[in-house]
């Protein structure tokens, strides 16, 4: 199981809380974390990545156990805390524009 | 009961305002999206339940939520369990989905220079006449697209974005928005839509082809002041009973065309300036119409610090302020374009809303003002809807 904790504004388009958890069919990746997520929640296609690009939007993060892994490949294996869901992988708002 | 209600979108959210008909007591609803901006938010005039807002983020994109009950529980079309798959085993998702047709090509920047059509956001969604699936949204970059399946998906009606003059088209200081939508109630193929910085177009065939409709506009920050395009059209109104009439707020001059656009001719008059955003007609007499007079495009604020709406009973030219109720000292709002609605009651109503959160309205033509509200989140939008 994995543990994604969302931006506050995408918890409330999504209507979820704190965390949410997802089961994957393969390894542990932002892509695959993605996918599911947009599986389960499909108001969020187009929030977090680009909806033909599937480019990260720009003022969005990813961070896996303390470290900012936004420019990582996106199908690059993440780490086993995270994959264990022993750790959350955080999608985060950027602090900008005040 | 008749009685009306007012659709607010602010930066922060959205908020629902409902009174009687008498629109002297409210009930304030929302905030809805908390944290978002709303920048615009229209009922369907088939099923005045059915309301489409358009919710944006510069962190997260475009949303697009839609209600069914008049605005008081709300759903990103497409999202319910029947619509979830595509054809591919993915979640179809595509309501917030507005993507160019063929190749966006380019547009002129501030320095000049080329730049590639981005889609950003929506600025106006426009029900169709005729059927409550059917909505318009004009958006930034500045394209018109169309859902007819309730907002679930969106398609461009390109003809627009791909007229020849597109590459002379550029951004005003707010981005190179499509923020007015006008049918004809007599003829739905013919829209009018206005773009900052291009000018207003028209189509007469549903969107298929259009043409420039700027002749008689005359913009003096233009290498061209007479130019075909690039004329900073800030709002236009139509009266439903007259549509070949239409007013313009310019970037500066109010403006109005008697022949569908085709010429325009100044009609600014007495009034103490002529830059300003919103422009309204009232709903039972096609003659009389108001604007908000702000003092500069470098101080987006009225002038001398007195909130006036002006009023012109002859189709412009000669305007009367109109001040009781509203702040006539130390006010530095903004009124932005798509803040000022009417109701179909008798006697008219006005409102407006302002970047200091206030909405006011008035239940008499303008005549007198009263706050509705005072403290909401700087205001983007203001529709209202007249209950029957």
């Amino acid at each position: 199981m994995i543990r994604i904790v969302l931006p506050h504004h995408l918890r409330t388009l999504a209507r979820v809380g704190d965390e949410v958890h997802l089961d994957l069919n393969g390894s542990a990746t932002v892509k695959a974390i993605i996918d599911a997520l947009e599986n389960k929640y499909p108001m969020l296609r187009g929030t977090i990545r680009d909806h033909g690009t599937l480019k990260r939007r720009p003022l969005v993060r990813f961070f896996a156990c303390g470290e900012d892994i936004s420019h990582e490949p996106p199908d690059a294996p993440l780490p086993d805390a995270i994959a264990k869901g022993d750790e959350p992988f955080f999608i985060m708002g950027a602090i900008a524009g005040g | 009961m008749s009685g009306v209600r007012l659709l607010v979108g602010t930066k922060k959210g959205a908020f629902v305002l409902t009174s009687d008909a008498k629109r002297k007591d409210w009930k304030v609803d929302g905030p809805h999206f908390a944290g978002w901006e709303i920048y615009h938010m229209k009922g369907s005039p088939v099923d005045p339940d059915r309301i489409y807002a358009s919710q944006t983020s510069a962190w997260f994109g475009q949303i697009i939520q839609r209600s069914s009950d008049g605005g008081k529980t709300w759903e990103t079309p497409g999202s319910s369990p029947e619509d979830l798959k595509g054809p591919d085993g993915m979640p179809k998702g595509k309501s917030n989905m507005f993507v160019y047709d063929g190749i966006p090509g380019t547009h002129m920047w501030y320095d000049g220079t080329q730049h590639p059509w981005e889609f950003k956001r929506v600025w106006h969604l426009e029900p169709a006449l005729d059927n409550a699936d059917h909505v318009y949204a004009g958006v930034e970059d500045a394209a018109l697209f169309e859902s007819k399946d309730g907002g679930k998906s969106w398609s461009e009606l390109s003809g627009l974005r791909q007229h020849d003059t597109g590459p002379k088209w550029q951004p005003g200081a707010g981005g190179m928005c499509l923020h007015t939508i006008l049918i004809d109630p007599k003829n739905p193929k013919r829209i009018f839509i206005a773009i900052s910085a291009a000018g207003a177009f028209r189509t007469d065939d549903g969107g298929k082809t259009w043409k420039p409709i700027n002749h008689g506009l005359h913009s003096q920050f233009m290498p061209d002041p007479n130019a075909e395009v690039g004329h900073c059209v800030h709002r236009i109104a139509m009266h439903p009973s007259k549509p070949n009439t239409l007013f313009m707020q310019k970037h500066w001059d109010v403006m109005r065309s008697d022949d569908g656009g085709d010429s325009w001719r100044e009609v600014s008059g007495n009034l103490p300036s002529d830059f300003g955003f919103p422009i309204d007609v009232h709903a039972h007499e096609p003659e009389t119409i108001y604007v908000v007079p702000i003092k500069s495009d470098s101080e987006h604020y009225p002038p001398d610090g007195k909130l006036r709406v002006f009023r012109s009973r002859k189709g412009g030219n000669e305007w009367e302020e109109l001040t009781k109720g509203l702040p006539q000292k130390d006010c530095y709002v903004n009124v932005l374009r798509d803040s000022m609605s009417v109701d179909s009651l008798d006697p008219c109503g006005v409102y407006f809303g302002t970047t200091g959160g206030q909405v006011y309205g008035s239940n008499d033509a303008g005549d007198s003002w009263n706050a509705i509200v005072r403290d909401l989140p700087a205001v983007l939008s203001v529709e209202v809807q007249t209950l029957k």
